[in-house]
């Protein structure tokens, strides 16, 4: 009871602090537009021949849709560099509790956050064109929910020992960007070099932009020309993203809870 | 029974010890002190009572438990205020407490009594329902006060408390402290580079370089130093020294602030100190001033160590410290 009691504590206070956090929720719709709008605008006529009659932005959206919640899930972990030192998880941490329910929390947390951030994205969808229908929401909601999750896990791993913000920004200059970049949310994984081909199957987040990718444009570009721009079956996704998230989750609770 | 009892406690960073087989103990309802300058080893001490640090070896208990067999009977009994603020700035005050009461399962039926009772002995009653990032720093620190006593703790840990604050301020988070020691009986273990508020303890640890070099109630502790204090500020400090060691047979010390001098009647020493300093030298030594003064912990610290309380280098926590205490200014 004590155990769940914590995981509530600390997933309850990230979802407190989002929706009391008005300017954040707003400022972060600014980046994502600024990508789906410039960046998509922009590129769409030069990449015209080479998307077989798919628009662009169409394609660009569910690609900014997993950055949105990629990114939130990560942030909101690596918080707890800081947030460890000098906020409110050094209270945390000498309370009488479990720190795997700690860790746990955290995961809960962030994946919440990012699924709500994901969902506010998502709003932004007739901008370009895209309609969702009701199952097409649930399935996006469920897989959004495992990419938050396991990158938010993977969050939790990477800070678990980081001590400072220097070590930080490493990470996400050689880490997370090319993790980002690799993924194929700009640009269809198609005809690139084999190294380029080999190190996406690695990378967790191509299999969460997949999936993100081919529920979103279901229905919404003929079925032959989807299925040039997917790169795995929906179920392999779902596998490979649950087996990225225990990889992930199990050595950062264990990290979590055995830091001093 | 005693609320802390350690025994040779130790902390090696590497090569580096930090704590060197402290030995002591803090009786219930004490007000205990650990005062020493930056980089003493206060902070590794307090984070090993409080469990977040093993030692590397020595014993100790708190609240009649060990620290490192029964971490959490520790934490139960324990209350901490921290360096650096540990709440969460964009809650509430009130929120911030019902965290706290979750987290150390505090009944919900007592929760909103306590709770109610500490913000009013802190004063922030009215300002329950605000965001903790509207307060100030001195608010702030009362509130986290109230938070590490709100589950009952047998010893409230604080670690500098008064840091980073202004002088005013720093004065009445005392008052509150007392306050709180008082109506609620804690033992209270505090670390501090401030001598005058190391003067509000019962009984204080002088630690330095790791060790712990005196352990008194202040009263005893500037008994050390034989009746009064005499500072003395001249053309040429250096050779002032020189000349009250060979004439009066003294023990004089140099300090930036001029040339330091104990003696059992101050009063009565200024006359002949005078008369060797002014008379028989070539070149002749001018006396800015003398200044004759009760032994405060200061001098005791320079008894003792040869040397002031001074802030040292910055460390990369200190720095991380900084920065983020001007990233948080608003």
């Amino acid at each position: 009871m004590a155990f769940l009691k914590t995981v509530y504590t600390i997933w309850y206070r990230d979802l407190l602090r989002f929706l009391r956090d008005r300017t954040r929720i707003v400022s972060s719709l600014g980046q994502p537009l600024l990508f789906l709008l410039v960046f998509g605008n922009g590129l769409a006529p030069a990449v015209a021949a080479g998307m077989a009659g798919v628009d662009f932005r169409t394609f660009l959206f569910p690609g900014i849709l997993s950055m949105a919640v990629l990114f939130t899930a990560v942030f909101s972990a690596v918080s707890i560099v800081w947030d460890r030192e000098f906020g409110f998880l050094k209270e945390v941490l000498v309370a009488p509790v479990s720190r795997a329910a700690v860790a746990l929390g955290k995961v809960a947390g962030g994946s919440t956050t990012a699924l709500l951030q994901g969902l506010l994205i998502m709003l932004l969808a007739p901008l370009v064109g895209v309609r969702f229908t009701l199952p097409q929401i649930l399935t996006l909601i469920a897989m959004m929910i495992l990419v938050a999750a396991t990158m938010t896990s993977f969050g939790i791993l990477i800070a678990a020992r980081m001590r400072s913000m220097e070590g930080f920004h490493m990470m996400m200059n050689f880490l997370l960007m090319p993790m980002f970049f690799m993924s194929g949310a700009f640009f269809p994984l198609r005809e690139v070099p084999l190294w380029m081909e080999w190190l996406a199957r690695v990378d967790p987040v191509t299999y969460g932009v997949d999936a993100i990718r081919q529920t979103t444009l279901q229905g919404l570009i003929p079925e032959p020309l989807l299925k040039t721009l997917i790169l795995h079956p929906l179920e392999v996704n779902l596998i490979a993203l649950i087996a990225f998230w225990m990889l992930f989750l199990i050595p950062a609770v264990w990290l979590f809870s055995r830091t001093e | 029974m005693n609320a802390i009892e350690v025994e040779r406690l130790t902390r090696r960073f590497g090569d580096f010890v930090a704590v060197r087989e402290v030995s002591f103990t803090v009786r219930e309802g004490e007000l205990f002190a650990f005062l020493g300058p930056n980089g003493a080893g206060k902070t590794t001490t307090i984070n090993m009572l409080c469990t977040l640090l093993r030692p590397t070896s020595g014993t100790a208990r708190v609240g009649g438990y060990d620290v490192v067999r029964e971490p959490h009977a520790v934490r139960r009994r324990i209350g901490l205020v921290f360096q650096d603020p540990s709440l969460d700035d964009r809650l509430t005050a009130w929120q911030n407490l019902q965290f706290h009461a979750w987290l150390y399962g505090v009944p919900r039926s007592a929760f909103e009594e306590r709770a109610k009772r500490l913000l009013e002995l802190v004063e922030l009653t009215d300002h329950a329902h605000q965001e903790v990032r509207t307060f100030s720093g001195g608010m702030k620190r009362r509130l986290e006060l109230a938070r590490g006593l709100l589950h009952q703790p047998k010893v409230l840990f604080l670690d500098e408390p008064t840091l980073g604050l202004d002088p005013q301020t720093r004065r009445h988070i005392w008052e509150y402290i007392l306050r709180l020691r008082d109506t609620e009986g804690t033992t209270v273990f505090f670390t501090t580079h401030y001598m005058d508020e190391a003067e509000w303890a019962d009984r204080i640890a002088i630690i330095d370089h790791g060790r712990i070099i005196a352990l008194d109630t202040p009263d005893h502790l500037k008994a050390m130093i034989g009746g009064d204090v005499l500072l003395v500020q001249t053309s040429d400090d250096p050779r002032a020294v020189d000349r009250v060691r060979e004439a009066l047979g003294l023990e004089p010390r140099l300090t930036e602030e001029g040339v330091l001098i104990e003696a059992a009647r101050g009063d009565q020493l200024i006359p002949r100190l005078l008369g060797v300093l002014q008379n028989g030298l070539e070149p002749p030594l001018i006396v800015h001033s003398i200044r004759l003064r009760r032994p405060s912990l200061e001098d005791v610290f320079i008894k003792l160590t040869g040397r002031a309380i001074r802030e040292e280098e910055a460390s990369p926590l200190e720095m991380m410290r900084l920065r983020h205490r001007l990233w948080s200014r608003r």
